[in-house]
């Protein structure tokens, strides 16, 4: 503990003192990463800051964001869906977003800011494409140069999205070391970065990573949530009783949670990948299960062994499928102002198939481990108001539900 | 921050392995003396890396003592599930340690039981391991099993606060790395808090490549040197004799790894190479 800090950390959150110089939440955050990365993030950090609350770079990504990524997003009040589970259920759309998930408001920003910084190329990693789609998007809109890091597993389970990647116009690169998903695909678009740091940028997709990408990433994913926060006022004439968004390394969750941490009467409730259990291995819930230790650059919560070795993980959903979280969360579970459950794979994939029955929407996996949650929360909240961050489309998903949904007879 | 206590202090204090004339009197003492020793008799110290348990837990102590004769200083690997900083050289080392199950304790454990040699050992660790341990006793166990320090390298100096102050507290090292692109004025800090030597990165990017050694990087090296108060090192892609010529009158040492490693994949000698290495 530093002693500039008080005794409330939210209050800091909400006052903007978290994160500090140091690029701490508290206790979680900072900058762990090799001396030769430390120039390139330094420049980057001064880039955020002459750059990114500036009126002129607020234009220019506003006018992204309205013409070509379609925003605002939509919220639809999912009535079907309300009557069965029994809680009124409103959806964010991010679905909706261009390239179909939250990915892109990240993308398009840091792209944004990569090229008033003079970057040469981008390189990014991707789990479930999302934001490799979304990188390779926003960098042929910017016309950069993009490389995006891929495990095999995922280039396997995440096909499609991979052509789509090809076709506008990245390099997509095959990670086979590691667990061949997206934490190995990490350490890849790092070792390339630290080849190339002066050049290079590198696109993190995720609220995680040394300083100052946990606070890049979340001032460019609440959109979302101050989208959200204004349209269910309007729509409800009330504040949501809770917010639930699914946590894999936690962007979409912490952009529509973070408008909403100063309204201390909304529930903040992260849904982390249940996997196939409780047991080492069998699942990705970070927070659930984890431990504080340093991975990719930040001190936050991580699924690892006694010896701080860090644990394969599983999910269904690819995109969930990462053993650390980022250092906001790892602050909001410890204050206790967010809490953090898991869904399991059956019950996510039970999700997609309730929201499409009964609204006509195919999510992304990723976004179903929200709808799960938001499905147990509303049996215990009759009646009650609950916003679920749909965090991206179900497109993607097309093979693993061909090998689940689809293969068992209705 | 924490603060490291007297009682650490006292029970530190005890004798350790180190020389008893008028030589070092502390472990970190003992790797600038070792490498500024090489370096009087006309030739860059060789700091050896050797992947911890690699190729195999039962060839440890015998690899390790065969490099620590041919070698200066020996550099061990903890093997780590996220080495972002290797090439795949040491990455394959690496995980193929952790499968056998090496762990730092492990590792600990059998330096405690070896036979204390005259060349200092220093850890290479990724930092996660260290912190599963505590900083604390990190420092007293490694002390207790005759490390001479430590190099962390997703540990920059700025985060570096509190396992120095653990480290300290033991005459433990912590070795720091400087790259091409660090800045002067940072160049300066980091060389005058690094302990044991400074480990001069010769290129940007991973290790286990082949440095070509134009005049940018000599300069470089000139540069780091003029500026530190304890020996410099080259290391990242370093791996024949061209280099070694070529770096001589530049640096105190050099810090041989992925090269090294393939030997011992291959089956060879490691202690031989690295006699051929240095040309005797």
């Amino acid at each position: 503990m530093t002693p500039s800090e008080s005794n409330d950390p939210i209050a800091d959150l909400i006052s903007g003192r978290f994160p500090d110089a140091r690029g701490r939440f508290g206790p979680f955050g900072g900058r762990y990463v090799p001396e030769t990365l430390i120039p390139a993030l330094e420049r980057l950090q001064q880039g955020v800051r002459e750059h990114l609350q500036t009126a002129a770079f607020q234009q220019e990504l506003a006018l992204e964001l309205s013409s070509w990524v379609g925003r605002p997003t939509a919220l639809t009040f999912a009535g079907r869906l309300s009557a069965r589970w029994g809680a009124r259920i409103w959806l964010k759309r991010e679905d909706l977003a261009h390239t179909g998930a939250h990915k892109i408001n990240n993308a398009i920003g840091q792209a944004l800011l990569a090229r008033r910084l003079g970057a040469r190329r981008i390189v990014a990693e991707t789990g479930a494409g999302q934001h490799g789609v979304a990188s390779a998007a926003a960098c042929a809109r910017l016309g950069l140069p993009c490389t995006v890091y891929m495990g095999a597993i995922d280039m396997e389970r995440q096909a499609p999205n991979v052509d789509r990647m090809r076709l506008l116009g990245a390099t997509v690169v095959a990670v086979t070391s590691g667990d061949r998903t997206l934490r190995a695909a990490i350490d890849e678009a790092l070792r390339d970065w630290v080849s190339d740091p002066l050049e290079t940028y590198y696109l993190l997709g995720s609220a995680l990573g040394p300083h100052p990408y946990p606070y890049l990433v979340r001032e460019l994913q609440s959109v979302i949530g101050r989208e959200a926060r204004a349209q269910i006022v309007e729509r409800n004439g009330a504040l949501p009783d809770a917010v639930i968004a699914c946590v894999g390394g936690g962007s979409n969750s912490i952009g529509a949670f973070h408008p909403f941490v100063p309204d201390r009467t909304v529930d903040l409730i992260g849904i982390e990948a249940g996997g196939r259990g409780a047991g080492l291995g069998e699942n990705s819930a970070t927070i659930s299960f984890g431990r504080p230790g340093v991975l990719h650059g930040t001190y936050s919560i991580l699924l690892q062994d006694e010896n701080g070795q860090i644990q394969e993980t599983h999910s269904v959903s690819a995109g969930l499928d990462y053993p650390g979280v980022g250092p906001e969360h790892a602050l909001l579970a410890s204050a206790g102002r967010a809490r953090y459950e898991t869904a399991t794979d059956e019950e996510a994939l039970d999700a997609v198939r309730a929201l499409c029955e009964c609204e006509g929407i195919l999510p992304a996996l990723e976004s179903a481990h929200a709808l799960a949650g938001a499905r147990r929360w509303a049996a215990g909240h009759a009646g009650a108001t609950v916003l679920v961050c749909l965090s991206g489309r179900g497109d993607k998903d097309m093979p693993t539900l061909q090998k689940t949904l689809l293969s068992v007879k209705p | 921050m924490t603060k490291s206590s007297g009682t650490i202090l006292d029970g530190a204090s005890r004798p350790r392995r180190g020389e008893a004339h008028d030589g070092p009197s502390t472990p970190h003492e003992t790797i600038s003396a070792a490498i500024l020793a090489a370096k009087a008799r006309g030739e860059p110290a060789l700091v050896a890396f050797l992947t911890a348990g690699f190729p195999s837990r039962d060839s440890f102590k015998q690899h390790l003592q065969a490099i620590a004769e041919a070698a200066d200083v020996v550099e061990i690997g903890v093997p780590f599930t996220d080495p972002m900083a290797d090439g795949v050289t040491i990455q394959r080392a690496s995980h193929a340690a952790l499968a056998q199950g090496v762990t730092l304790r492990w590792i600990l454990a059998q330096l405690e039981t070896m036979p204390r040699g005259k060349t200092p050992l220093l850890l290479m660790s990724y930092l996660n391991p260290l912190l599963a341990l505590g900083p604390q006793a990190l420092a007293s166990s490694a002390a207790r099993a005759g490390v001479a320090g430590f190099i962390v390298p997703d540990l920059p100096f700025d985060e570096s606060a509190e396992l120095r102050a653990a480290f300290q507290a033991h005459g433990l090292a912590l070795v720091q790395m400087v790259t091409p692109v660090t800045r002067a004025s940072r160049l300066e800090q980091i060389c005058a808090s690094s302990q044991g030597f400074v480990y001069a990165v010769t290129m940007t990017g991973t290790t286990g490549k082949n440095v070509a050694v134009p005049a940018e990087v000599t300069r470089y090296l000139d540069a780091v040197r003029s500026r530190s108060p304890v020996p410099v090192c080259a290391g990242f892609g370093i791996r024949g004799r061209e280099q070694l010529e070529l770096l001589r009158d530049h640096v105190d040492g050099v810090v041989i790894g992925s090269a090294l490693v393939e030997v011992l994949e291959q089956g060879g000698d490691p202690a031989r190479w690295l006699r051929d290495l240095r040309g005797r």
